[in-house]
């Protein structure tokens, strides 16, 4: 596959500071990206880098094999949604949805039968005539992405397009814009620090740290092969065991012994921290022979709703604390109450380690 | 590697390159008429009479000569005790109109405004009716009105309003959470305002106390008028310069008159920066509840400042009605027929008009797209910085001597320019100059709430930034947009300092009219002229609230939800 954006070795910096540090990242036509990280990680920067409205200090960008690098805003082909939408507020829907083709010599009956097709897009065939102020906040979202869209760009980018509008609306637009991209085919970019967003709507996930991608995969690839620490922590829940690597493929904790995948990289004897998610723990149905079953004491059970969160001692003293999430059935079936003990498992090809 | 890398150079489009010229233009144009003036005044100072470089010599003159020297100690000590006067009243109206539930708030707050709308001789002139060698409560006053007590009373009428605005702009925004937390903390109604009240306005009055100061330190219709043989720098400027045409000591005192009006300009600045991160934007609006023996104590302080106010213009109303004062009190319209006490007569009004409409036109133009080149141009940090840098001067120079300075500059002969000497449009051009640190900063502070992100929605939509300035932005500024114009208008209408140098028989103002009138002893006539602006100046604000309400409300139709 041909890439359809390159970003090589883009760096940018205000003074000392080095909001991205020497970045690459190919994205595929058609594909739905989103920048994943914590606030400050440089994801913001990097979309508007790609924009062209705050440039990068150094490296190159191609989009369609054609460098835009060096070239203003109003050169570059993309539409933009902001955090904010910026709907001009004294113009009505329609004329905000048609903004971008007013000045291309369009016909007015051209223009207008443009509008409605997106309007009836975005799902909103009846709010042209209104302005901004008369609309809720997701509506207005929608129409800020009706206008990005109008004049067909090739590339689609979407700055926190959904923390400003509240949880219910938010899921549900997340599956609208989702659809709505799978049917025009855009590429699109979006910029998240909610990794159930990403995880939900992206096809690839950019993780992104201190200027730098920690991890660039599928929404499955971040989440069951977290490649650094960083991103096993930042996305999802995680376990995270301190040991010390005894065999390539054994990891000891608190006088038990573990078997994980072999790690290469690490020589035997490196303080490692080994990580499992809390629903990968296994409790039922555990045959005898089970690899890496352990006893544990439930010292505490959180009722968190759907599930309860449970905090399991485990090693000689009991002093390794493992977090694990049961089933309301899990729970009744196998009476589970604090001060109670269990056999669990850690699956071995569920555990991560990685250097302390 | 990444440090070898060549550090790249954004191209430029169109409108990149069209806003950094415009923003050129901008800067270029505000040296013209800030700038150079001011360098040329400053160069004056050095020269003698024929123009030869002499040095410091016309400061050592100045500093060693104690009839000059004494007024800037005159004017510092009647700076000080108007200051000391006007803070405390303005802190208790202001208090009054924002904390206390007042019966007519409305009304208060209106008449508080008046001294806005009039030129600063019309309280001087009342004055003069009231305890002047012919007024009526002339014993009342123990000695002569004339001097350094004339001038603090009429200051004090001159500078509440402004001292007003800012301590009710600096009371208003309280969080009332704080009052409720102290509350509940069991704090004394004493202790709360030491320790929630003060602090939240500290900033305010500060800033408050530094205008009142540089009003009346650079103020020169009230000296004028009242000041009899107390010398101040502003007179001794206009004496030096009109009477004695010693523009070199002229330029001398201007500069030792700039030196506190900057002074207390930059304590302003460095005060108001650090209120910005006072303010947070989840503070709870505070709502005075009723609270009988506080409300009824500020209603009747209220009363009593409001009526003080309406009495100085009541007097110089009345005044200019009044045959011959004290000794034939029957009304006339006689004083308001202007030829006869002014060879321009009503020309010189109709000049005012004129004049106030070229600059709130012009002005607000130039200080609009100027406030938005300079807010929305990408980079360019060098001429952007100047033109900051000039936009501020205006607001630390005084007017008479940003006056001087023109002439100095426009008059000068090698200039090419100086077919504009004695024009009207130098009046315009002088005061859209003189008044420009407001009309810039409230449409920068205007520009500055509306999204950022239009431009680069604009951008990316392939529309130009002008576009959207002529469609989006200027549209949503409209209500700023008209306040500069109407602020531009009264004070041109009301201004004597700076365009006393600069008419020409033909475009004599209205306020300066008046001046030249009661230098030729007509009060009457000059009260009368007086009224003639108050009236026009306080009829436009009116205009301007009325349309604010009514036509905007129409034409802005989508701030309604």
């Amino acid at each position: 596959m041909t890439s359809y954006l390159e970003v090589r070795s883009l760096s940018k910096r205000f003074g000392d500071f080095t909001a991205l540090d020497d970045i690459s990242l190919d994205i595929v036509e058609g594909e739905f990206v989103c920048f994943l990280g914590p606030s400050g990680c440089g994801k913001t920067t990097l979309l508007r880098a790609i924009a062209g409205l705050d440039p990068q200090t150094s490296g190159t960008i191609r989009q369609k094999g054609r460098d835009v690098s060096a070239l203003p805003p109003a050169q570059r082909d993309f539409g933009i949604v902001f955090q904010s939408y910026a709907l001009f507020p004294n113009l009505k829907v329609t004329d905000n949805v048609g903004y971008g083709l007013v000045s291309r010599r369009q016909s007015r009956a051209e223009i207008t039968r443009r509008v409605d097709e997106l309007l009836t897009l975005v799902g909103l065939p009846d709010a042209g005539p209104k302005y901004p102020a008369q609309l809720s906040g997701g509506q207005q979202q929608r129409v800020a992405l009706a206008r990005a869209l109008a004049t067909s760009p090739s590339l689609l980018l979407l700055d926190e397009p959904l923390s400003a509008l509240d949880a219910r609306v938010r899921l549900r637009l997340r599956h609208e814009i989702k659809a709505l991209q799978r049917r025009l085919g855009v590429t699109t970019i979006m910029v998240t620090h909610d990794q159930e967003e990403a995880l939900t709507m992206a096809d690839r996930i950019v993780v992104m740290n201190q200027g730098a991608i920690e991890q660039v995969g599928s929404p499955q690839e971040i989440y069951r092969r977290p490649t650094t620490a960083f991103v096993a922590d930042f996305v999802g829940s995680m376990n995270f065991l301190a040991g010390r690597l005894a065999a390539p493929d054994r990891v000891e904790i608190g006088g038990l012994g573990f078997t994980c995948p072999a790690q290469d990289g690490l020589a035997a004897g490196t303080s490692v921290r080994l990580c499992i998610r809390p629903e990968d723990v296994r409790v039922r149905d555990l045959p005898a022979d089970a690899v890496n079953r352990v006893v544990v004491e439930v010292a505490e059970l959180d009722f968190v709703g759907a599930f309860c969160r449970a905090t399991l001692r485990l090693g000689s003293g009991g002093d390794v604390a493992l977090v694990a999430d049961f089933s309301s059935n899990l729970i009744r079936d196998l009476g589970v109450t604090p001060g109670s003990r269990l056999d669990v498992a850690l699956p071995p090809d569920r555990l991560r380690v990685f250097a302390a | 590697m990444s440090l070898a890398a060549p550090v790249l150079r954004i191209g430029l489009s169109r409108d990149d390159l069209l806003m950094r010229a415009g923003v050129t233009l901008l800067a270029l144009v505000l040296l013209l008429i800030l700038g150079l003036p001011l360098w040329a005044l400053l160069s004056k100072g050095f020269e003698d009479s024929d123009g030869h470089f002499v040095g410091v010599a016309n400061y050592v003159a100045y500093f060693s000569t104690p009839a000059l020297f004494s007024s800037a100690l005159n004017s510092f000590e009647v700076a000080a005790v108007s200051t000391a006067i006007v803070i405390p009243l303005a802190f208790l109206y202001a208090y009054a109109l924002t904390r206390t539930v007042l019966p007519f708030k409305w009304l208060f707050q209106g008449i508080s405004l008046i001294p806005i709308f009039a030129p600063s001789l019309l309280p001087g002139l009342s004055l003069v009716y009231l305890f002047g060698t012919q007024g009526f409560f002339k014993a009342l006053i123990g000695g002569s009105i004339y001097g350094f007590k004339g001038i603090v009373i009429a200051q004090v009428f001159y500078c509440f309003p402004h001292a007003v605005l800012i301590l009710t702009t600096a009371l208003a925004t309280a969080d009332a959470r704080l009052y409720e937390a102290a509350e509940v903390l069991g704090a004394s109604r004493r202790r709360v305002f030491f320790t929630v009240t003060l602090p939240g306005a500290k900033y305010g009055l500060i800033s408050a106390a530094m205008v009142v100061f540089t009003l009346v330190i650079t103020d020169f219709g009230i000296a004028k008028v009242i000041g009899g043989n107390f010398n101040v720098l502003a007179t001794d400027v206009y004496k030096q310069v009109i009477g004695q045409q010693n523009f070199s000591m002229g330029a001398v005192i201007g500069m030792v008159l700039l030196a506190p009006a900057a002074l207390a300009f930059a304590i302003d600045r460095l005060v108001q920066r650090k209120q910005v991160a006072l303010l947070t934007a989840r503070a709870v609006p505070l709502v005075p509840k009723p609270k009988p023996g506080r409300d009824a104590f500020y209603t009747l302080f209220c009363v009593v400042v409001s009526l003080g106010i309406l009495g100085i213009l009541g007097t110089a109303v009345w005044g200019s009605l009044i045959k011959y004062w004290p000794y034939n009190l029957s009304l006339t319209w006689a004083n308001y027929d202007f030829a006869t006490f002014d060879a321009n007569g009503w020309d010189s009004y109709y000049n005012s008009l004129r004049m106030a409409a070229g600059a709130a036109v012009a002005g607000t133009a130039l200080m609009f797209v100027g406030a938005w080149l300079n807010e929305k141009t990408g980079g360019f940090g060098a001429v952007r910085g100047l033109v900051q840098l000039l936009t501020f001067l205006p607001m630390a120079v005084p007017g008479l001597v940003l006056g001087l300075g023109y002439i100095f500059f426009f008059n000068a002969p090698w200039n090419p320019l100086n077919f504009l000497y004695a024009t009207m449009a130098i009046l315009i051009v002088n005061t859209v100059a003189h008044f420009y640190t407001v009309g810039h900063l409230t449409a920068t502070t205007a520009l500055k709430q509306i999204d950022p992100e239009f431009e680069s929605v604009s951008a990316s939509l392939k529309v130009s930034v002008w576009r959207t300035f002529l469609r989006v932005t200027a549209p949503i500024c409209l209500p700023t947009i008209l306040d500069i114009a109407i602020y531009l208008f009264v004070n041109a209408m009301t201004t004597v300092s700076s365009v006393i140098f600069l008419y020409a028989p033909d475009t004599k103002l209205a306020s300066v009219a008046a001046l030249n009138i009661e230098e030729a002893g007509t009060t009457a006539a000059a009260a009368a002229l007086c009224v003639v602006i108050v009236v026009t100046s306080a009829s436009v604000k009116a205009l301007h609230l009325v349309a604010d309400r009514f036509l905007l409300g129409r034409l802005q139709a989508w701030r309604r939800r």
